[in-house]
């Protein structure tokens, strides 16, 4: 496989990207790391593993890995309708998909807080039926991050659908396969890594948002408080070293989310070529 | 077509090029004028208080040394504002929510140090309190801070960790608490109590208020006392204002950040900014947005006229200030820097009533 | 064909859960910031959208997403040639980096840059003298804007270059042709289309984004302040009309990506089956 290439540029754009990498990337990345080590390892470990530090970290994990969760089964689903159906409204439905990304997290969240509260359209209706509370609790969150990562998942499984044979379905059911059969075989499998990493990317982000999280969250400790509000409640309090810790632990979840990624998405494959 | 395309890209390439470009040169040309620019750096609730206080310093200035001056401003949180202003915002002035704050860009050596007794009476030009605001009619019957521990009264309040005000709302508690004879383990048992009750912990002031007023949560809103009065107004009839028994004096504290200030060139404007917060014009500004102002004859005509604690509309002669109340003041605690080791730093009494 | 019709029940099912699903968490905010906008009638709504500071924050929000743009192309190009054309030591590495943006909190984002370029920093000693301010003014927007965006265009340009493969290249270069010439006239129209989708992406998400831009800005009114950010600071002043309108140019302008994104993707499609 190791060849000379001889195709030209290979220095142009190594320069390039790894320019522009270390100037908006890596370099402001590595600050962070020097801030931190101005903390002694026991420091720093004391101060990321407070127990309301802990608890943050909980509730941003476990209501983003909810959220992305419902997002991999809607967004499954949504991509396959897209792709295998026809129907009035289609491209619609495809073209807004992409609107959480454009529209600023802030707005999204105080719409979602307006909407859910006990006095607004939806929350009246879940409240007075059920008793149930959306904003300004966990659920509500869980709510925000929903909408947030609705395009991760449609647009990683999405391309890979439309690429897969229909042929394969139709050679699985002459064999006599049914359909549950072929879903579990034939299809399931080739979309299965875009579905892991459209889940871990939705997972990644959603663990770190703030704008849309901050006005719906209710902000209480241990109930609601998520871990980028720590770090910046962290910063109010002029705790650069604290804040920087908080923030260095969140970037090894999400550099360690990506790379149990990457794993994944090698073995899947592995897997997937060693059946063929 | 594909041309099309490229020469297309290209031409928006183009434009933002020279749009960037073209915003710098402009900033050059006005300081070429002899427009003088300041920035003021602010905390939330004062937003209506600058943009009505710098019209009128505007035309003072321009009546006065013939020159034009313009006033930017940016409001946020005020410890979020310090630690920006602090990290290089490069603010002509400040005025924060506490002397603390202004403590923090001292500290940062941008300010001189005496920076409290650079202005009158420990350089706040105007002082505020905290009181409640609850819905009309005050169904939850709450009239003092008692009240608040109530098992069936919600309230809301901002974070004092990420909120100035909130950390004034905080001290005003524990100080009535404290004046009910209650003994320290007591007072944190009661302050315990009354976040248990807060429905919502905004990370600022104006969160909080828009939690209330807007999302109506809770039943109750510990408020600046120029919060309540806006809401007063901007919802008549919705709201009632209750004053407790005894507050907090709250001392916004304004200063000049030096360093700042000599690079742009803008220390006389800067100090005349400040400084003209406590002519009678600006005072009256102050007053009629609802903060209390410090010289003596604008404050006694601004004083309430009717009885009770209870204020159900912005009094239609403008006379709002009750004075029936007990003030404490950051004195009590200690100062600034002992009140925020006590009471918010890491481990100290904030964060163990959270904890179980 | 046949495996399409059998599952008539199933298929509606499907396509009115997706419905429902998109309405209840996109369409219902976003009609809910219409109605809002629209509450104090027509001429307020005129009024809160011509209002000086509005016009300047959308004309930095533009400036700022038209930077993000053009660097993330330059980037996102020269990146996508690096990863697919060539094989070298640290691939993976590089190519976790080029991710990891998305997934750093936004808070993050902000906080790294005012670590290096803030009075604390390593860089404000050298900086400031030249007079050159990066946070609390553009640059510092612009900067955190491309941060949020960054590998927008070339994750959308490594799948195509990949499923190409390297042979034309290849040949122009055994034929002697530069890079310039090679790219030009052997990928670009290959990439065409995917490299279009990636600056409409990273349009979307650079006009939306807030928290790491809040952290970063200042906020000072008419200077550093972003469309999001005026929209924050419209919704705390109690101006919630006004708030709500300009969050609905927000809205306008994200539709309007997302019509340019339909059409690019019906273009490339039609210019596929010609060539068919």
């Amino acid at each position: 496989m190791k060849r000379k290439n001889i195709i030209p540029g290979y220095g142009l754009t190594f320069g390039i990207t790894l320019t522009i990498l270390s100037l908006i990337v890596v370099i402001p990345l590595c600050s962070l790391v020097v801030f931190t080590s101005r903390l002694s390892l026991p420091e720093f470990l004391y101060t990321v593993s407070r127990p309301r530090v802990l608890s943050g970290y909980f509730v941003s994990i476990s209501t983003a890995f909810i959220a992305s969760a419902v997002n991999a089964v809607m967004g499954f689903i949504l991509a396959w309708v897209l792709v295998r159906y026809d129907f009035p409204g289609k491209r619609f439905l495809d073209g807004i998909i992409e609107l959480p990304f454009a529209l600023p997290t802030a707005v999204a969240g105080i719409s979602l807080t307006h909407l859910t509260t006990t006095n607004g359209w939806v929350g009246k209706f879940f409240y007075d039926l059920f008793g149930i509370k959306i904003a300004y609790t966990r659920l509500g969150i869980t709510i925000a991050l929903i909408f947030i990562g609705i395009p991760f998942v449609v647009r990683s499984v999405q391309p890979v659908l439309e690429k897969i044979d229909i042929q394969y379905e139709e050679a699985a059911m002459i064999l006599g396969a049914d359909s549950r059969m072929i879903f579990r075989k034939v299809i399931f499998p080739e979309i299965l890594p875009s579905l892991i990493s459209g889940f871990t990317l939705a997972f990644a982000r959603c663990i770190g948002e703030y704008g849309s999280v901050v006005f719906i969250a209710g902000n209480t400790p241990y109930e609601t408080e998520i871990a980028p509000l720590l770090i910046m409640s962290e910063l109010q309090e002029f705790d650069y070293t604290a804040a920087t810790s908080i923030a260095l632990v969140m970037l090894a979840i999400a550099f360690v989310i990506l790379s149990v990624n990457a794993v994944l998405q090698s073995v899947v494959s592995r897997r997937i070529s060693g059946l063929a | 077509m594909k041309n099309k395309l490229i020469s297309l890209v290209l031409a928006i390439t183009l434009a933002a090029s020279l749009s960037g470009c073209g915003s710098q040169s402009t900033e050059k040309v006005n300081a070429a004028e002899s427009t003088i620019e300041l920035t003021n750096v602010s905390y939330d609730p004062t937003r209506e208080l600058y943009a009505a206080y710098n019209e009128a310093f505007k035309k003072h200035y321009k009546d006065e040394f013939g020159k034009d001056i313009e006033i930017t401003q940016s409001h946020g949180g005020s410890g979020k504002q310090a630690l920006e202003v602090a990290n290089g915002l490069e603010a002509d002035v400040v005025t924060l929510a506490l002397e603390g704050d202004v403590q923090v860009v001292a500290d940062a050596g941008l300010i001189d140090n005496g920076f409290t007794s650079e202005f009158d009476l420990d350089s706040s030009p105007y002082t505020s309190t905290i009181v409640f605001l609850v819905r009309k009619g005050n169904p939850k019957k709450i009239y003092d801070w008692s009240d608040l521990v109530r098992d069936d009264v919600g309230v809301i309040t901002p974070n004092p960790k990420t909120s100035g005000g909130a950390m004034w709302n905080y001290l005003a508690a524990w100080y009535y608490f404290e004046e009910q004879g209650q003994s320290e383990a007591e007072i944190l048992e009661s302050i315990r109590k009354l976040y248990g009750n807060v429905v919502v912990l905004d990370s600022g002031a104006r969160g909080a208020t828009t939690s209330f007023v807007e999302n109506k949560q809770g039943d109750v809103l510990l408020a600046w006392e120029n919060e309540a009065f806006l809401s007063l107004k901007e919802y008549p009839g919705e709201y009632e204002i209750v004053v407790p028994s005894v507050s907090i004096l709250c001392q916004p504290t304004v200063a000049v950040v030096d360093e700042v200030a000599k690079k742009h060139g803008t220390e006389d404007a800067a100090k005349e900014y400040l400084n003209y917060l406590y002519s009678d014009e600006a005072q009256e500004i102050e007053a009629q947005n609802f903060y209390r102002p410090s010289s003596k004859d604008v404050y006694s005509k601004y004083v309430f006229s009717a009885e009770g604690n209870t204020i159900t509309e912005v009094p239609a002669d403008g006379k709002w200030i009750n004075d029936n109340i007990t003030l404490t003041n950051i004195e009590h605690f200690g100062g600034w820097a002992k009140a925020r080791a006590d009471h918010f730093a890491d481990g100290a009494n904030f964060d163990q009533i959270y904890e179980q | 064909m046949e495996l399409r019709k059998n599952s008539g029940a199933i298929k509606w099912a499907l396509i009115l859960l997706c419905f429902v699903f998109l309405a209840v968490f996109l369409l219902l905010p976003l009609f809910y910031i219409v109605i809002t906008a629209l509450r104090d009638g027509i001429s307020g709504y005129i009024n809160a959208i011509t209002d000086e500071y509005a016009l300047k924050a959308v004309w930095l929000t533009v400036q700022a997403t038209l930077w993000a743009v053009i660097i993330n192309t330059i980037f996102g190009i020269s990146a996508a040639w690096l990863l697919t054309k060539y094989s070298f030591r640290g691939k993976k590495i590089l190519s976790t980096f080029i991710d990891l943006p998305v997934t750093v909190s936004p808070i993050i984002a902000g906080l790294i840059y005012v670590l290096t370029f803030g009075r604390q920093g390593v860089l404000y000693d050298y900086l400031d003298p030249l007079g050159i301010q990066i946070i609390f003014a553009v640059p510092g927007i612009v900067l955190a804007t491309i941060f949020v965006t960054f590998p927008f265009i070339s994750r959308e340009l490594i799948p195509v270059l990949t499923a190409q493969g390297v042979d034309e290249e290849e040949a122009a270069a055994l034929m002697g042709a530069g890079t310039f010439t090679i790219f030009r006239k052997v990928t670009l129209p290959h990439i065409k289309w995917a490299l279009l989708y990636g600056v409409v992406l990273c349009t979307a998400r650079a006009m939306g984004e807030f928290g790491a831009v809040s952290v970063l800005s200042g906020h000072l009114r008419g200077k550093t302040n972003t469309l999001p950010l005026y929209i924050e600071l419209l919704y705390q002043g109690y101006d919630f009309t006004g708030a709500f309108a300009s969050s609905s140019i927000l809205v306008v302008m994200a539709v309007i990506v997302l019509i340019l994104r339909l059409i690019i993707e019906k273009k490339g499609k039609k210019e596929l089956d010609n060539k068919k």
